[in-house]
Order: structure tokens, then C-alpha cells, then sequence
């Protein structure tokens, strides 16, 4: 159990109890833990007393050193031939289901490939691809119970693809067409959907992580057995937002999953420029927080981090903190060139060498589970479907213009009322400086 | 923030007990506060500068809501959110310091009646408070945040206009944080300074999506709360601090509502209208009666109550009586609420535009300093 053995020596680095052998019993260190808080006060003792904070005293000078060099070690499963490294870490996922992830991750850089290509012909506004972190989306979401609440940052689609979201509703939301859930009013990418417990993305960095918590909580008092994840970059990691969710996660005893994809860069900053402790994992500790980090190219590691994080989240009301390492392949969106601040050897790198699909397709190959015909047919059947999507999404119309004013509170208020009849009466005077024929009557 | 506020609190450890509530939580914790307070000569010693610049005057005793009991502003508060917690299991209430009864004594004995996962301190981080309230919120349990003084409400700006304001709009109305309320003392205190005073309701009115509510006193701030907390959008609850312990009425004891976006004609009049919120319509209050004792005018006094979204019938139709308007308030003159109200009502008057006289009367384009004394 590696996995568990990184998560309590964490846990120890955080209450500075290094004597206590890794193999510590949950119960043990929920103990622990709550020895802490209720310490006797005995003023006899020349013992520190003070309430926030239990510690030996020492008497010479030593400020504590972060260890950069030698970080948090990073849980791999599978070698990048797709070998299991160590068999008691392998899950041991039925054919099916390694199948189901493999077709999802394909399925999902199809999209992005289609609909990056799309954005470029001016066909829509505006997209990100997931290049390179589509096993971080897959493995985590297949760890998850469906009832899980989701929340995400922006490049996890691969949670929906995963929980069964409709390409056709990908591509309305995108295209802000009249099927889109969102009614057509954010940009691309911001997907949401309710059936599938997946809060509706927002631009604002790294808002939903304290939201995440508050959600969290509430589940926490329903007992129902719900867990919530919340994605965000190591970017959005900086936000202040990250520090309140970390925080108010621990103090409030939250069963709450940390998802943070570590990919190497925030638009244009690298990660020596975002921070300079040992990345992200590392901050787990300091709020008391039971933190891993892992290969997030390896979706076996990636789905046993987040499963056993799951399991005790819910069994322990206490948050986990995952960080999967991983690397952006892609620009960091249709607006963006990376070629202008990173080298295209270093892209190559990861796409070739070193990528989530690729290294689940070795390891499917080395099985016999998969052939050269079956990704041919596949790559042509999953290619299809997307087309297919695609052009229906094009050729619908977009939602009624009176969407518009609805649902800015939950009843429309007799400003917005005005408002409304004003835009009306506007545009049936100057109807032909408006593309009316576009949105539905 | 908290640190600086406890020293504000004069006798924060009330002896006044709340109706239907439990033994107030005396706890060490308020023993201390007192102790600090009372170290502090310029809090103990009524001074000039301390002498209130209105004077409250309670409303007639509601007689269609059942029993009612003697309450000041901080009771009528608790009292809400205690007929809250009793009828929706769901609700939670959380802050900085809410749990031993709050430094202005909102939330006393609330938590010993109603459990400590229901009643419960954040650690201290505004943006925090506000973003793990939406997330309660969008599971559709009620949240009833406190930021502990309005002054400190920008750092959770970020998540009340870019994340609460346009949950459901955004959404497509898949999610929502409606039933999100916020409370926050408002207003100035006499010898608040630059962060004990501040009236940022302007700030908000800019956005979509929020309500925002300010009540002029114990029962206005009970039937309003209520309103805003059963209300499915997110509301920002400004309660007038100077009032918390000054403002005493008559106040039903069960829970009751007081309709949000309605404005209240306090004093009906024919040749001025008056309009006003919080603490400052008694201020209005008080300059209708000289107007009517020196000048002969008869003046309609307005408490706006709902900041956003506002009630411009109300408004509009009393300025067509009148034909003359004067707007007042604590916050700063530029880009205060009053601008919003006086381009309204002059573009809705088209007969009046040309003659209405409007006139906006408020403080000073300046942070509020401690000198001020008011």
C-alpha cells in the first residue's frame, strides 16, 4: 500500500510526529489528531503552553528548510511501456472497463481535435483542448460515486465524458445553440450539467474551491454518503480562493477531494514563476490536509488515489489534497500560442513519449485487448460521431433572444421586464441590423 | 479584522435575553471583551462626540402577527434566525465569531440550542465565508453567512458579484445559490473611522443578480431577514449598527415577512418626498417634523428598505404627487445610491424633467474618518 504509506507520512510531516511508523491505523490517527486539540493545560510542566501550537521546545537556532530537491515522490502504477510496476498497486480493472477509459480519452481528444480545428476556421468563438491531462480526467472520475458533485476549473471535460454527457450537448454548449443547458450564455467550454452532479464552470479562477467546501459540508450533514471533488490548476492554486477552500476544508471537517492538475504552466508562467515550495502537494500539510502526489499520465495511479481519498473522505469527514503531475501538450487555449514561450522539443516530449493515452494503449496491447484494426476502426467510428454532432450543432439555431433576461433572479423583475420590451421594440424598428433569422422564434 | 472590531464592542456581553432563546452564552470569551472595553476610558465615559445624530422612533406594535415582545435590533436578528433554524433543518449560520454569540451578540444562544454543525466559527477570510456559503447554497441547504462588519465584505467581492450574482443566469438555472443570505453591520457607529462605518450598498446595486436590504429597525430587520433568507436569490443584509442596541419596539415573537423590493411611505405628505434606508429615516423623519414646525411643507417620508432590486412605483408615484424629491444617505456622494434614484425617477417624470427639483443629500466624497464624529 504505497499509496497509503505517502498519505500518512504526510500526514506526519504535518503534525511533526515522525516517530509514528508508517503504517498508522486510521483510527489511530484520528487519535492523534484529536489528542492534539484537547492537550491539558499544566502550567508545572516546562512545557510549551501555548493554544496554537503542539510543540516540543528547542534550544538552538534553526529555521526549517523546505525540501525542493527531493519533493514529495510521485505514485506511478504502470512503467511508460504501460508495465505494472508493482502488482500489489495494479486495480485490476476488468477488460470492459479499461476498454471504456481508453474509448473515453480517444473520444475526448477527437472533440478537442475537431473542435480546436473548428475555432481556427472562426466556427466557434472559442475552445481549450485537454492534450496530455485526459487521464487525470478519466481516472479520477471512474473513482468516483456518480452522485459525487463535481466541481471543475475548466479542462476536466473529461469528468463528463466519463459520466455520459451527450457530444451533441458539448458542442450546443460550445456553439451556445438552442439545446445548450446554459441557454447560450457563457462562452465555450463552460460546460454544467445537473443530472450528472457537474456545477456549471466559470471563468473566474479557482471561485469554486471554497464553493466546493461549502458543498462539501452541507453533504456532510445530509449523511447521504456524497462526497465532493473540486479541479483547479496549479495557476489557480496562487488565488486567495485556494488558501480560504484549503483551510476552511480542514477546520470544518469537510469529505472533500483536491483535485489539482500540476501540468507545468499558467498560460505563459511557469511553475518557477507560480510558486517556490515543493509544488502544490506540499501545501497540503501545512492545513492539515492528507496530501499525495501522482503520475497523472498513469490513469491506474490517478483512479487509486482518488478511490482509497474517496473511501476516506467519506468514512473520516476529512479533506484530500491530489496533485497529479502531468504537462499541457496543447496551447492553453485557441487564444493563446505556447510556441512563443516554450520550446517545441518539450512539447514532443510529452506527446510522444510520455502520454495518458498511449501508455494505457501498451498496456491494453500487452493483454491482447487491443489491436491495430480495432484503434483503426475505433479512430474512424469516434471521428464519426463527433462529425456527426458537430454538424448538427452548427445547423441549429440559437436560443430565443428573450433568454436573455430570464433567470438573472429567479422571477423576472419589472426592470428587467422594461428592459425586455425596450430590446423588443428595438429590434423590430432596426430588425435588419440584427441577425434575427439566427435565434429561435 | 476581528482582532480590531472586539475592541468596538461596547458591553458586548449582553444582559438583555433573547425571548425563545436559551441561556445566553456568557462565555469567557465575552467576559474578556468586557474587560478590554472597560479598560478603554473614551468607551465607558459618554462623551459629546457620542451623542446620537437621530433619534429612533419605533414603528406603531404589528398586531397581525401573533405575540409580540420588546426587542432592540440584535434581538429582533437573533430571533429570525432562530424561527429559521426551528422550521428548516437544512439551515446553517457560520462566520467569524458567530458561535459564542457574535461580537455584536446576533447569534447568542443559538448555537447550544440548535448544535455546533449548525452554529459554527469559519477560520478568518471573508472570500472564504462568501464562497463556502454559495457552496452550501447550490446543494439547496440555507446559508446564512455574517461577515463581521460591511467594511470587510470587499475582499468577498469577487465571489458575491462574479460567482453568487450570476449562479443561475449561467447556469442556464441548472444551479443556483439562492437561498444564500449575507449579514453584515452596516452603517456608521459614532466612532467607527474608516472601517467600522463604511455603507457600501452602492457597490452592489451595480449587479445583477444580488438583492440587497437595509431595514430601519427591529421589525423591518426581522420581517425583511426572514424575507431575504426563504427569498431564491442570493441577498446581502445590511443591518444598522448604531441600532443593534438603540432601536427598541414591539416585535412578534413567531416569524413573519416583510415583502423585499416594496418600498415604505412612512408619513404620507404632499409637497416633498423624502427618501431614505437604515438609520437615516429617522434623520428624514426628524427634518419632515421641522419642515412641517418652521416651513409649513408637508413632506412624505419614504424608507426604501430594498437597495436592489428598488422599488421605483413607489418612488415615482409619490415624486408625481409631490413633484419635488430629496434623497439622503450615509455612503459618499458619487456614484451613491441616490444618483440611481434621481436619473430614474427624472426619466420616468417626462412632464416633470424639466422643474423637479432633485436633491441628493449625503456625506462627503470621502472615506469616513474618526474626527467625523458622527
Amino acid at each position: 500500500m504505497a499509496a497509503l504509506k505517502t498519505m500518512n507520512r504526510m500526514y506526519e510531516v504535518c503534525f511533526n510526529a515522525a516517530r509514528q511508523a508508517a503504517g498508522l491505523k486510521t483510527s489511530r490517527l484520528i487519535q492523534h489528531r484529536s489528542f492534539r486539540i484537547s492537550q491539558p493545560f499544566d502550567s508545572s510542566l516546562e512545557k510549551p503552553q501555548f493554544p496554537g501550537a503542539s510543540a516540543e521546545f528547542v534550544d538552538n537556532l534553526e529555521f526549517i528548510q523546505p525540501n525542493v530537491i527531493s519533493g514529495i515522490p510521485i505514485y506511478r502504477v504502470m512503467d511508460r511501456q504501460g508495465n505494472i510496476i508493482n502488482p500489489s498497486q495494479d486495480p485490476q480493472l476488468p477488460k470492459e472497463t479499461v476498454l471504456n477509459y481508453y474509448q473515453k480519452m480517444t473520444l475526448l481528444n477527437t472533440m478537442d481535435r475537431i473542435l480546436y480545428e473548428s475555432q481556427r476556421q472562426g466556427r466557434i468563438s472559442f475552445y481549450m483542448t485537454n492534450y496530455g491531462e485526459e487521464g487525470t480526467h478519466i481516472g479520477s472520475a471512474s473513482a468516483l460515486d456518480p452522485n459525487d458533485l463535481v466541481f471543475g476549473q475548466y479542462r476536466e471535460a473529461g469528468v463528463l465524458m466519463y459520466r455520459g454527457f451527450p457530444l451533441d450537448l458539448f458542442m450546443a454548449q460550445c456553439y451556445a445553440n438552442a439545446d445548450d443547458l446554459g441557454k447560450g450564455r457563457q462562452m465555450p467550454v463552460h460546460y454544467g450539467c445537473k443530472d450528472l452532479n457537474f456545477v456549471t464552470i466559470s471563468s473566474p479562477l479557482a471561485t469554486q474551491i471554497p464553493q466546493a467546501v461549502g458543498a462539501a459540508y452541507a453533504f456532510k450533514r445530509q449523511n447521504m454518503n456524497r462526497a465532493v471533488i473540486c479541479y483547479f490548476g496549479e495557476g489557480a492554486a496562487s488565488e486567495g480562493d485556494a488558501h480560504a477552500g484549503f483551510n476552511f476544508s480542514a477546520t470544518l471537517e469537510c469529505p472533500l477531494i483536491f483535485f489539482c492538475r500540476n501540468n507545468g504552466y499558467a498560460i505563459s508562467t511557469p511553475t518557477n514563476e507560480q510558486y517556490r515550495g515543493d509544488g502544490i502537494a506540499a501545501r497540503g500539510p501545512g492545513y492539515g490536509m492528507l496530501s499525495i502526489r501522482v503520475d497523472g499520465n498513469d490513469v491506474f495511479a490517478v483512479y487509486n488515489a482518488t478511490k482509497e481519498a474517496r473511501r476516506r473522505a467519506v468514512a473520516e469527514n476529512q479533506p484530500f489534497l491530489i496533485e497529479a503531475m502531468t504537462y499541457r501538450i496543447g496551447h492553453h487555449s485557441t487564444s493563446d500560442d505556447s510556441s512563443a514561450y516554450r520550446s517545441v522539443d518539450e512539447v514532443n516530449y510529452w506527446d510522444k513519449q510520455d502520454h495518458p493515452i498511449s501508455r494505457l494503449r501498451h498496456y491494453m496491447t500487452a493483454r491482447g485487448w487491443w489491436s491495430e484494426d480495432d484503434e483503426r476502426s475505433w479512430r474512424k467510428q469516434s471521428r464519426k460521431t463527433v462529425m456527426e454532432a458537430f454538424e448538427k450543432a452548427e445547423k441549429r439555431l440559437k436560443p430565443n433572444p428573450e433568454l436573455l433576461f430570464t433567470d438573472v433572479y429567479d422571477e423576472m423583475t419589472p426592470t428587467l421586464n422594461k428592459q425586455k420590451e425596450s430590446m423588443w421594440r428595438h429590434v423590430q424598428q432596426y430588425k435588419e441590423h440584427y441577425p434575427v433569422d439566427l435565434y429561435e422564434k | 479584522m476581528a482582532a480590531v472590531a472586539r475592541f468596538l464592542i461596547r458591553g458586548a456581553n449582553s444582559k438583555l435575553s433573547v425571548p425563545g432563546i436559551g441561556a445566553g452564552a456568557q462565555s469567557s470569551y465575552g467576559a474578556t471583551l468586557l474587560k478590554l472595553s472597560a479598560t478603554c476610558n473614551a468607551c465607558t465615559k459618554p462623551q459629546r462626540r457620542h451623542v446620537a445624530h437621530f433619534t429612533f422612533q419605533p414603528d406603531p406594535v404589528p398586531s397581525q402577527y401573533g405575540p409580540t415582545q420588546k426587542m432592540n435590533l440584535f434581538q429582533s436578528v437573533t430571533s429570525a434566525l432562530d424561527n429559521t433554524l426551528a422550521s428548516d433543518p437544512t439551515a446553517v449560520i457560520f462566520g467569524e465569531d458567530v458561535a459564542f454569540g457574535g461580537v455584536f451578540r446576533c447569534t447568542v444562544g443559538l448555537r447550544d440550542k440548535y448544535g455546533k454543525d449548525r452554529v459554527f466559527n469559519t477560520p478568518l477570510c471573508e472570500q472564504g465565508i462568501v464562497g463556502f456559503g454559495i457552496g452550501v447554497a447550490v446543494t439547496g441547504a440555507t446559508a446564512i453567512a455574517e461577515i463581521q462588519f460591511a467594511d470587510y465584505i470587499f475582499p468577498a467581492f469577487d465571489q458575491i458579484v462574479n460567482e453568487a450574482a450570476k449562479y443561475r443566469y449561467r447556469s442556464g438555472n441548472l444551479f443556483d445559490c439562492g437561498k444564500l443570505t449575507i449579514r453584515a453591520p452596516w452603517g456608521c457607529v459614532g466612532h467607527g473611522s474608516l472601517y467600522h462605518s463604511q455603507s457600501p450598498e452602492a457597490f452592489f446595486a451595480h449587479c445583477p443578480g444580488i438583492k440587497v436590504v437595509i431595514p430601519r429597525g427591529p421589525v423591518q430587520a426581522k420581517g425583511l431577514l426572514l424575507s431575504c433568507i426563504a427569498d431564491m436569490n442570493p441577498c446581502i443584509f445590511f443591518e444598522p449598527k448604531i441600532l443593534y442596541r438603540a432601536a427598541v419596539e414591539q416585535v412578534p415573537v413567531e416569524a413573519y415577512t416583510i415583502p423585499l423590493s416594496q418600498a415604505d411611505v412612512l408619513q404620507e405628505g404632499s409637497d416633498v418626498t423624502l427618501v431614505a434606508w437604515g438609520t437615516q429615516v429617522h434623520v428624514m423623519r426628524e427634518v419632515a417634523s421641522m419642515a412641517q414646525e418652521k416651513l409649513g411643507v408637508s413632506c412624505e417620508v419614504i424608507d426604501l428598505q430594498t437597495i436592489l432590486p428598488w422599488d421605483i412605483d413607489t418612488v415615482c408615484k409619490s415624486v408625481a404627487k409631490t413633484g419635488r424629491l430629496l434623497i439622503s444617505h450615509e455612503a459618499p456622494v458619487t456614484g451613491g445610491f441616490a444618483s440611481e434614484i434621481s436619473s430614474t425617477v427624472q426619466s420616468r417624470s417626462h412632464k416633470l424633467a424639466r422643474s423637479l427639483p432633485v436633491c441628493c443629500q449625503s456625506y462627503a466624497a470621502l472615506p469616513l474618518p474618526v474626527q467625523s464624529g458622527v
